[in-house]
């Protein structure tokens, strides 16, 4: 028990550790200042520019930000559509597979775009080679890039810079962030076993009976298993995704999958210290957030460590609960996975979340609701730092003075803006259509695991969704050929458009409003947000606003479940 | 800016990028793998004497008789079917997949203790009674189906409290067989991280390299 513990914290030891040196590069790269890589990448991206007829000089106000990002995704989407909608005749099928339904490629093409990677198809029976390198790697790379554009004009907007310009922000976040890592990680991936051909599944028969033949699914995989970690995508190539032994073979492989995961929101925090030029209340708010991070791995791991009494009775001894979970990764390392791609809305999964300990399940759905703890590709730091303006809104109420950020005023839209953000997209996007889909038990909600756990892979869905993580309760019937295939594909494009188009427009206007504002000078009584009794104050104002909301479906999924399985069935 | 100007630029930075990530970029990352690490860009593949394939490093494969260590309980039977009568297309395109049960789901423990029912049909052997009627002390892994349902891994306990089944199938002594764990023991990166597992399918193929089947 104490080794995994161990191997827990050397883990979490190596992604902090990383967070001053590549936040403070990421800050050098969104600052145009001079970085290493220089030399080869100034003529490239001089080329990129020219090609896209991107002018480096142009600054966009808020409006202009969102809108380039809109258009620009719209054309990303109708390209992958396309892609998938004909990868029967297109190239790279080696397996000869016919279009998914329509409903699966708008799903599919939403969720990719949106950075969620939320599956509602298996990579090995429905895309072909061709359809996941050429449609879905490619959003995993600019979905990416676009949550890391939002996150850093949304950081000079706080910080009284201009926002910047949409393009140059998503060209350099391929060009100097994703790529160069992508690629030196998938040499690290195919070295340690993940395959990466184009060639076609192998069927071989198997050992101990002849007449009994494997298909074993290869593809282009390693290149694709890099970038959906590191952009916190989490769609899978295969349908199990980072537990399917070609994506994650080894301790190794896992390691780089998790690392890979947290290093860009963790580091972005002190990214944000360089530009606010502040990096005290960068390390406090990075200290709150892995505070409650350590607190929720550490649940996960204890449930499932302890395992599940009714078939621990059976074995006649305590031992890790191991449905769902590969022996190469046990309890341990599963535990700390599922919390980060939770908490990262990278979504990608090493074990099962469907057959995860209550208190597993409870941990996991707390993430997706505060959005946070480590938070999405460049967004998630945002929403802390929306989730900072309400606290300053909260103990300026308190105090009785006039709220003030970084030394500007937050008034009324301000804080309008950013409690719409924290208060109430998030609540709409999953509660209302949840409470759709549990009202029609038999023709909607497709539930399969019975009772209490039921809602919670309802609410799961749809709080994946709209977070745009991505992973999922997967028993759940959402899936086509299943009747409730339609309704799942439609109903979650709702919560995936609304979970991450609304918050990226009220950020950007957000930011926008405060990089107008004039500075106002710091005087004695002035309230510090650079404190430890501010940072206590944002933690409560984060557990209280935005996990009140969703404690009802807590209280009836996972708490009730942990009651029933405590009573013995 | 107007419309067109705005659109136009979001179409062709749209293919620009996709030329850079989704062509140039894979095709980069195929022709090293091809290259330069071809066994494990091709899937790890195990080849026997003749140099035809017998399976993947990487992947399991179904083990359940008692003439070799068993693997853990499958949702996909790892991928396998019939050629014969293979309706489904598994051996199409191969498939993963898990259980999904929820520790509360009474289906989960039908499945691992067995359910009698007077419809055969409806009826579950169970994993337990099928453990302890082969002499063999279950542990968590061997009860419990796996993630992918390809693990390749069993824990190295589920293997030692194998051996005296495979010892006495193969007229064997089970010291013959403890290195033969060791061996096929695959243990934690730098050892801290992961757990160690006994790889099945390798284990097998020693076993079956010991004392030709």
């Amino acid at each position: 028990m104490f080794q995994g513990w161990l191997q827990i914290a050397l883990t979490i030891a190596l992604f902090v550790a990383l967070a001053p040196t590549f936040g403070g590069y990421m800050a050098r790269v969104y600052l145009g200042h001079k970085t290493l890589l220089d030399p080869v990448l100034v003529p490239v991206e001089r080329i990129l520019y020219s090609l896209t007829g991107t002018e480096t000089k142009e600054e966009m106000t808020g409006w202009k930000y969102a809108r380039a990002i809109l258009y620009s995704n719209v054309a990303m989407a109708l390209l992958i559509f396309f892609l998938i909608m004909n990868q029967g005749w297109l190239p790279l099928n080696p397996t000869g597979l016919g279009a998914p339904t329509w409903d699966t490629a708008l799903h599919t093409t939403i969720s990719f775009i949106t950075n969620t990677n939320q599956q509602h198809y298996s990579g090995e029976t429905t895309l072909s080679y061709g359809s996941q390198m050429l449609g879905l790697g490619y959003h995993m790379f600019t979905s990416a890039a676009t949550g890391l554009a939002v996150g850093i004009a949304f950081i000079r907007g706080l910080t009284g810079r201009p926002l910047g310009n949409f393009y140059v922000d998503l060209i350099r976040s391929i060009t100097r962030i994703l790529l160069p890592i992508s690629i030196v990680g998938a040499v690290a991936l195919i070295l340690l076993g993940v395959p990466e051909t184009l060639a076609g599944p192998v069927v071989v028969p198997t050992l101990e009976n002849p007449a009994l033949s494997q298909a074993i699914a290869r593809g282009p995989v390693a290149h694709f298993e890099i970038i959906k970690q590191l952009g916190e995508n989490g769609g899978g190539f295969f349908a199990i995704n980072s537990a399917h032994p070609f994506e994650n073979p080894n301790p190794a492989t896992n390691l780089i999958q998790i690392v890979g995961m947290v290093v860009i929101p963790s580091a972005f925090i002190y990214t944000y210290g360089v530009f606010a030029n502040s990096r005290r209340q960068a390390w406090l708010i990075y200290s709150m957030v892995l505070a409650i991070y350590l607190l929720f791995v550490t649940l996960t791991a204890i449930g499932e460590y302890q395992g599940n009494p009714a078939v621990n009775s059976l074995l006649g001894s305590v031992q890790p609960n191991l449905e769902g979970k590969e022996v190469r990764f046990g309890w341990a390392q599963s535990a700390l996975f599922a919390t980060t791609t939770t908490g990262t809305m990278c979504g990608a999964v090493n074990s099962l979340h469907d057959s995860f300990m209550p208190l597993g399940g409870f941990v996991l759905l707390s993430n997706l609701f505060l959005q946070i703890i480590w938070g999405g590709q460049g967004t998630g730091t945002a929403y802390l730092f929306a989730y900072l303006i309400l606290a300053v809104f909260v103990t300026g109420l308190m105090v009785g003075r006039t709220p003030e950020f970084l030394g500007r005023k937050i008034e009324k839209r301000e804080v309008v803006l950013a409690s719409f953000l924290i208060l109430l997209v998030h609540p709409i996007a999953i509660l209302i259509p949840g409470a759709i889909s549990l009202a029609f038990p038999e023709t909607l909600s497709g539930i399969s695991n019975p009772g209490f756990h039921g809602l919670s892979q309802v609410i799961y869905e749809y709080a994946s969704a709209a977070a745009n993580n991505g992973s999922g309760f997967e028993g759940l019937a959402d899936s086509q050929p299943a009747s409730t295939g339609l309704w799942w594909n439609l109903s979650t494009c709702f919560s995936l458009l609304c979970g991450r188009y609304i918050p990226i427009i009220a950020l950007l206007l957000l930011a926008d409003s405060l990089s107008r504002k004039q500075p106002v000078p710091m005087t004695v009584g002035t309230l510090r947000t650079d404190t430890f009794l501010f940072t206590g104050v944002t933690a409560g104002v984060v557990l209280i606003l935005g996990a009140l909301t969703f404690f009802p479906v807590l209280a009836l999924g996972p708490i009730a479940e942990a009651f029933q399985i405590a009573k013995g069935g | 800016m107007s419309f067109a100007r705005e659109a136009s630029r979001a179409v062709r930075t749209t293919f620009v990028l996709w030329l850079l990530t989704a062509i140039l970029y894979p095709l980069v990352m195929i022709a090293f793998g091809q290259l330069v690490f071809p066994y494990q860009a091709n899937g790890s593949l195990i080849k026997n004497a003749q140099g035809t394939v017998v399976g993947s490093a990487l992947i399991g494969q179904p083990f359940t008789s008692d003439r070799y260590f068993n693997s853990r309980p499958s949702t996909t039977s790892y991928s396998t079917a019939d050629p014969q009568k293979d309706d489904a297309g598994i051996l199409k395109t191969g498939v993963s997949g898990a259980s999904n049960l929820a520790p509360s789901n009474s289906a989960l423990l039908d499945r691992i203790q067995g359910k009698s029912d007077p419809d055969p049909s409806q009826a579950i052997a169970g994993d337990l009674p099928r453990l302890e009627q082969a002499g063999i002390k279950p542990t968590a892994d061997l009860l419990y189906t796996s993630g992918s349902s390809l693990d390749p891994h069993i824990t190295v306990e589920g293997a030692r409290n194998q051996v005296t089944r495979v010892a006495a199938a193969r007229n064997l002594q089970p010291i013959q067989l403890e290195p033969l764990i060791a061996q096929n023991t695959e243990g934690r990166f730098l050892g801290i991280f992961g757990e160690p597992g006994v790889n099945v399918l390798k284990l097998n193929l020693a076993l079956d390299a010991l004392q030709p089947a």
